[in-house]
């Protein structure tokens, strides 16, 4: 296709949109970040002027057309900035994981064969210097905060600001090339790589297009009435695809303000400074704002906690259906209105949610509960369902339609359709363009009409049309006697309890189900210091004998919901243990989005699971572990494998 | 290691400068307690300078000596290229040095960016009457420090506490916000009496990287007393080393380590 810039003058790229929104809007504030204590803006004007002193930069120092540009840090605009500098050049932002160790790192910046890095600050120069041994296309290092690289050697290193200075300085000899450059970009470019974090095997590059962004950022902007007024807070990793789309595509085609934090410990200050109105967040996310709530309320005085309880029980009942525009009667909106004045207003403003006006999340089932609770407070939180394959959007949850249970309708311009396995399978002008340097990968999941594999195992509701997702296809088994094995859906009901922060089920092939669980530490820490138990470490509060008897008691309650129905009573957990260690993406148990990577933990704990299935009432075991900066330890301990009791659901049927 | 007047460079290419601080002969007695006895030694600009010894070495004093809360019986400091007249703590403060204490010095019921702008009281010029107005210079001048606070706040990685009130602060944050306030001052020479005293491996990592982070940013001079010989040892230039209120070793740290009077003054010898 030879749509480019200059054929038609359209809005087929970034660096295109940026111009628009600099000529139409350009005293609006497009970016904004908490520093030195105050927040900066930059109008789309002063936007533009720094992408373009930075494109000319990139350009003295000698970015090529087709070159790959590594960009790694946590969310800040000069790194936003960085991308778009970068597509100006015709070059290709890769967004990398900032906390991914050395290794993970050197994987991909081989496999794109990136010639210049971007990188946050020392701590990721450091690994990318670290891994030159091994990485030979890196040819130049920027950097955006100076700080403790004073003395590094500075012929392959630069700092960012002085790139935009060598670039404001050269405008007149660049002016013209870069011009021609951004020009040049056609629709079917490549806009961005993002590397999948997998949940199994190596990393993989998602090549996405100019088209697949902008259209997938027109369509959902247009689905959700998003506009330039919007307030979002860019927190989440930038080199996820959610991330791009929300920060960048929605971002320059409606011209709404991104908003980074000060760092990650001042994300829950920041969030209610900023009161964004279009939010983003993994259900993690809400399940430890509402946990951090709980745990807060337990401590508050009677009377508080008194109108905490009676309030919050008469949201439940009444806010979801407000919500939804349903009949609700004068009393009850009249107790709502004050239940607002006195606890859910204040306490929307706590969390910072008084403004949020679509909120989103994604990547994982969330709990009725959690769902139910931001509901009820009149936050109109919905769920959808996405990869990075399909420039994210698959389903989404249209207004009034939204439940816990499933994931919506197909996005505007999204076709579904479910093949006879199972599995789900979609079609959408945000469909990726390739694996890079993968067409094995490609041809295995996307055919040649543009259809691609989700993996994900699911069926279409009647009657409403929405999707519901059941598991990922290829964890769905059988057990040994031929019944059903679906791990996700009973870890979902797990994960649910607030003490259990994770969950693995095995039982394929297998007699009868077994699981790991990994406790959470914040409500298990405090409900132990509650209840006056005293802990040393992670390890120690994770084996006590009342914490196993309370997830004994959860699995329990699980079985008994899995029992109810029919297709599943198989996947019940007869025997768990409550693993010593948390699962960590460093150790590769989880991905970086945290994801369980069932395969890795299969192999790892290996004995774990013989002890498991062999009868034995406690294994010690050792374990390797990874520390944040790479070193690698060991711990050991002797867990407990308890039994948990089991429905019988023949018994139950013939008892009535 | 070559020394010359001018400086000299370390062992990691660092360029030190001429003596900025020159001890010369001091003596300090407490009635008939000789805490100091005859001690000379200099901190050249920009370098790290650790004071080492076991319990009552006389440490402690020496730098209270620097800051000017103690006034030596005999000898002479230098500062600058000129000789210290006895001076009050605060007039030292004006020089340009900054202090941390051993035992946490701060304001309690402040919050931490309150106490780090206690730091730049001695760069602030405005009466209390104009401040009380906040009007014109006043407003000015607040705004002014405020943003050197600000920065050093994020150099020292505690802006999510800015607003928290001290006393609900950890131990080692506490030290952070003492060191924070210390370098508000915008110090040539900074004393820190024992950083790291009763911190975990962790905490004792952070602090030394913020030392030497302290020490590259701002070129600022550090003379330090630690406990800690991992820790001064990696850290520091040049190390005098102190027992029973006398000097007994002063070099490189690997000169130090290998000084006879020093292995024995930390293995113990019987004294006479």
């Amino acid at each position: 296709m030879a749509e480019t810039q200059a054929a038609s003058g359209a809005l087929i790229s970034i660096p295109a949109l940026l111009a628009r929104n600099a000529r139409d809007m350009g005293d609006k504030a497009a970016y904004r970040e908490k520093e030195f204590g105050i927040w900066q803006s930059w109008t789309w004007t002063e936007t533009s002027e720094e992408i373009r002193a930075l494109a000319l930069g990139l350009l003295a120092l000698g970015v090529a057309k087709g070159d790959y540009v590594a960009i790694i840090g946590r969310n800040r605009p000069a790194l936003y900035w960085s991308m778009v500098a970068a597509q100006m050049c015709g070059a290709v932002p890769v967004p990398l994981y900032q906390d991914a160790v050395a290794e993970e790192m050197a994987y991909v910046l081989e496999h794109c064969g990136a010639r210049f890095v971007i990188a946050s600050d020392q701590e990721q120069v450091d690994k990318v210097i670290e891994i030159q041994e091994k990485v030979h296309c890196v040819e130049h290092i920027i950097y955006l905060d100076p700080r403790g690289l004073r003395k590094y050697d500075h012929t392959k290193l630069h700092a960012l600001a002085d790139v935009q200075a060598e670039g404001r300085a050269a405008h007149e000899r660049m002016d013209k090339e870069l011009d021609d450059r951004i020009s040049a970009i056609g629709y079917d470019d490549t806009c961005v790589m993002l590397y999948t974090s997998g949940t199994t095997g190596r990393p993989k590059g998602v090549v996405l297009s100019n088209r697949n962004i902008i259209e997938s950022a027109k369509a959902s902007a247009e689905f959700d009435d998003l506009g330039p007024g919007e307030e979002v807070l860019a927190y989440l990793p930038m080199a996820w695809v959610g991330d791009f789309i929300f920060s960048i595509g929605q971002g320059f085609w409606t011209g709404f303000c991104v908003n980074c934090p000060e760092g990650e410990s001042t994300m829950a200050t920041d969030l209610r400074e900023i009161g964004p109105t279009y939010y983003f967040a993994p259900p993690r996310v809400f399940e430890t704002i509402l946990t951090t709530v709980m745990i807060r309320m337990e401590d508050a005085g009677r009377f508080k906690k008194w109108l905490f309880d009676t309030f919050m029980a008469h949201a439940r009942k009444v806010g979801p259906d407000l919500l939804d525009g349903k009949p609700v009667s004068a009393g009850d909106k009249f107790k709502y209105w004050l239940g607002n004045l006195f606890v859910y207003g204040p306490l929307k403003n706590t969390m910072g949610f008084s403004r949020v006006r679509v909120g989103y999340t994604a990547g994982e089932a969330i709990g009725p509960e959690i769902f139910d609770f931001y509901r009820s407070l009149g936050i109109n939180l919905k769920q959808l369902y996405g990869q990075t394959e399909a420039s994210v959007f698959i389903t989404l949850q249209p207004d009034g339609e939204v439940r816990s249970d499933t994931v919506g309708v197909p996005g505007p311009g999204v076709e579904i359709r479910i093949d006879d396995s199972g599995e789900v399978f979609y079609r959408s002008p945000g469909v990726f363009v390739e694996y890079y340097k993968n067409p094995e990968s490609t041809a295995s999941t996307k055919d040649a009409e543009g259809w691609v594999a989700t993996g994900d195992a699911g069926f279409i509701e009647e009657g409403t049309g929405h999707l519901r997702i059941i598991d990922r296809a290829k964890d769905v088994g059988k057990m040994a006697d031929g019944r059903l094995f679906a791990p996700k859906y009973v870890e979902n009901k797990l994960k649910f309890f607030p003490n259990i922060l994770e969950s693995v089920v095995f039982g394929n092939d297998r007699d009868y189900c077994t699981a790991f669980i990994n406790i959470d530490l914040t409500a298990v820490g405090n409900w132990a210091e509650r209840n006056n138990i005293a802990y040393a470490s992670y390890q120690e509060l994770a084996g006590h004998p009342k914490v196993l008897a309370a997830v004994q008691e959860h699995v329990e309650e699980v079985n008994r919901s899995v029992a109810e129905d029919e297709m599943l009573s198989g996947c019940q957990v007869h025997r768990f243990l409550v693993l010593h260690k948390e699962l960590d993406a460093d150790d590769g148990e989880l991905t970086r989005t945290r994801k369980v990577r069932r395969r890795i933990i299969e192999e790892k704990f290996d004995d774990l699971i013989k002890a498991l299935y062999d009868g034995s009432t406690s294994i010690y075991t050792e374990t390797e572990v990874t520390y944040e900066d790479g070193r690698k330890g060991k711990i050991t301990a002797t867990l407990e494998i308890r039994d948990a009791s089991v429905v019988d659901p023949g018994a139950k049927v013939a008892a009535e | 290691m070559t020394e010359t007047s001018e400086g000299y460079t370390t062992a990691d290419g660092r360029q030190i400068g001429g003596v900025l601080m020159e001890m010369k002969n001091i003596t300090l007695r407490f009635g008939g307690v000789t805490a100091i006895k005859d001690i000379s030694f200099d901190i050249r600009e920009g370098e790290i300078r650790a004071i080492i010894g076991p319990n009552g070495a006389g440490k402690s004093s020496m730098l209270n000596v620097i800051s000017g809360f103690y006034h030596p019986q005999e000898g002479e400091v230098w500062f600058h290229g000129s000789k210290r007249p006895a001076m009050k703590p605060y007039q030292v403060a004006q020089q340009g040095i900054a202090r941390t204490f051993q035992n946490i010095a701060l304001f309690e019921g402040m919050s931490v960016l309150n106490n780090v702008m206690t730091g730049r009281l001695t760069h602030m010029t405005t009466n209390m009457a104009q401040q009380a107005m906040w009007w014109g210079k006043a407003e000015r001048e607040e705004v002014e420090n405020r943003e050197i606070v600000e920065k050093i706040i994020d150099f020292l990685e505690i802006q999510h506490i800015r607003k928290t009130p001290v006393s609900r602060l950890p131990y080692g944050l506490k030290k952070r916000v003492e060191l924070a306030r210390a370098l508000a001052a915008e110090p040539k020479l900074l004393l820190l009496d024992e950083p790291m005293a009763g911190m975990n491996v962790e905490e004792k990592e952070d602090m030394s990287r913020f030392i030497l982070d302290v020490n590259d940013e701002f070129g600022t001079t550090i003379a330090l007393i630690e406990h800690d010989m991992g820790v001064v040892m990696d850290l520091s230039d040049r190390v005098v080393v102190m027992d029973y209120g006398k000097k007994i070793g002063d070099g490189t740290p690997d000169e130090v380590r290998n000084n006879q009077d020093v292995i024995d003054a930390y293995l113990g010898v019987a004294h006479d």
